[in-house]
């Protein structure tokens, strides 16, 4: 199933929404218009080149994704709750959910999760090791978890 | 705290920034001859980051220098080039050098450079990067890992209120004010009816509590620079009665003339409005104009009545 979901996820949200599948959907709070296909990928709003026409600076022909997103967050159709999410700050993207199921994601709350940093708070180093976090690490078997270089 | 946040924070007299030319070789004496001009009319001046998409000396290399020369730096950091590990580490080693001043950016698209086949990165967009800049100075990184003494930041971004969706430049100015950033630079614009409405509605939404806004005018000398920048500047739209009055006032120096007289009437509009904590200029006419400008406006450590009495001219922080 987990192999599948993604396949069954790029299916039907490609050809509607041109999605990119980055595995943290914001759709619903984009105005139903994926912030990915921003040549910039920008999740919090449009960049300053948006042209006097509306359309995108990288792409001329094309309407800036961010224009037509904030037109349908008001559309009447688009539920007042997500309307009011369209100016949260959307934490930065995590690469390594690129090409999973969003849909797993949201159900498991992986696409919630954000580093310690962007909830404003600093981690403690070590923690696990009493009095840990005085130490520096000078070996590599101290190194943090997720180094592999 | 820099001198750029002080001068803010008190609010006794209107901040000028400017934006430093771009460096490409010449050594430190290119850097201080650019300095020497810039010093006694401004208060901090961008080092700027590969703008337009071309590259140059790079942004924390003339953020150094230029603070060596006596010339407080704001620097530039932009989304485009760097990812979010690079970035931190830009400004964590900017920060050692005591630049304290971030202006953070989106950046313009590579392909309005000279090198359109290069990658785009944008791992973080702006109003991230101000958030996770604001992060450092409240001793964390992104991830979470602690810094013990961690540095001095003044964290600002860039918006640009004349640019659509305009009715909601506002809300962005407010998500990147709540982000972290205490200055925004604004785009060049060149309605004034737009900035009106822009400013108002920062007001209104609470953001000029926080967060000090700077318009930036532009000095030019022809009707084609006008032109160039309506047609080939992303972001930046000319009203064509204005490019036309400009183009209609005579010979070359009639032209430059009205060109300068333009600058004068949208920088006295901006510092007019209530909100507005300075103003940012660009300099494409090299010929004293800024100068000039700063005169006529009686703004900066040079002409400002409030500076020179109060003795925050740059004559007694520089060398």
């Amino acid at each position: 199933m987990p192999k599948l979901l993604p396949l069954l996820e790029d299916v039907v949200k490609k050809p509607v929404w041109d999605c990119r599948m980055c595995g943290q959907c914001v759709l619903h709070s984009t105005g139903m218009t994926c912030p990915m296909t921003c040549p910039k990928t920008l999740r919090n709003g449009p960049c300053g080149g948006v042209r006097e026409d509306g359309n995108c600076e990288v792409k001329p022909e094309m309407r800036c994704i961010w224009v037509k997103a904030e037109e349908r967050s008001h559309s009447p159709l688009n539920p007042h709750l997500w309307e009011e999410e369209f100016n949260d700050l959307r934490p930065p993207v995590d690469n390594r959910l690129k090409g999973t199921s969003s849909w797993l994601n949201l159900a498991t709350g992986r696409d919630r999760r954000t580093p310690a940093g962007w909830q404003g708070v600093a981690r403690e180093r070590h923690s696990a090791v009493p009095g840990a976090s005085m130490v520096e690490i000078d070996e590599p078997t101290m190194l943090p978890e997720g180094f592999h270089s | 705290m820099s001198r750029l946040s002080t001068l803010i924070e008190e609010g006794t007299r209107p901040v000028v920034t400017a934006e430093f030319p771009s460096i490409d070789g010449g050594g430190l004496a290119a850097v201080e001859k650019a300095a020497d001009e810039l010093r006694p009319f401004v208060d901090a001046v961008n080092a700027t980051d590969n703008p337009a998409a071309h590259a140059h000396a790079s942004n924390t290399s003339i953020a150094i220098a230029m603070s060596q020369f006596g010339l407080e730096p704001i620097m530039q950091v932009v989304c485009r080039d760097k990812n979010r590990i690079a970035m931190q580490a830009d400004i964590m080693g900017a920060s050692l050098f005591g630049i304290e001043n971030v202006a953070c950016l989106t950046g313009d698209d590579v392909t309005a450079g000279d090198e359109p086949e290069a990658r785009r990165v944008f791992d973080l967009d702006s109003t991230q990067l101000v958030k996770v800049a604001s992060g450092l100075a409240e001793g964390y990184y992104l991830s979470g890992r602690a810094i013990k003494a961690p540095p001095n930041l003044f964290v600002g971004a860039v918006e640009n209120p004349f640019a659509p969706p305009l009715d909601y430049r506002v809300l962005r100015a407010l998500k990147k004010a709540e982000a972290g950033a205490r200055f925004l630079q604004l785009q060049i614009g060149y309605y004034p009816e737009r900035l009106e409405a822009f400013v108002r509605g920062c007001v209104d939404a609470g953001v000029t509590r926080t967060t000090a806004l700077l318009p930036t005018v532009v000095l030019t000398k022809s009707a084609k620079a006008l032109s160039f920048m309506d047609e080939s500047v992303p972001g930046i739209s000319i009203p064509a009665n204005m490019i036309a009055r400009v183009a209609g006032a005579g010979d070359k120096d009639a032209i430059a003339e009205e060109s300068y007289q333009l600058t004068l009437e949208l920088s006295r509009h901006a510092l007019s409005l209530r909100g507005v904590s300075g103003i940012h200029l660009t300099d494409f006419r090299h010929d004293g104009s800024l100068e000039r400008l700063v005169r006529d406006l009686g703004i900066g450590p040079a002409f400002d009545p409030v500076a020179t009495a109060t003795g925050t001219t740059s004559g007694t922080t520089s060398v």
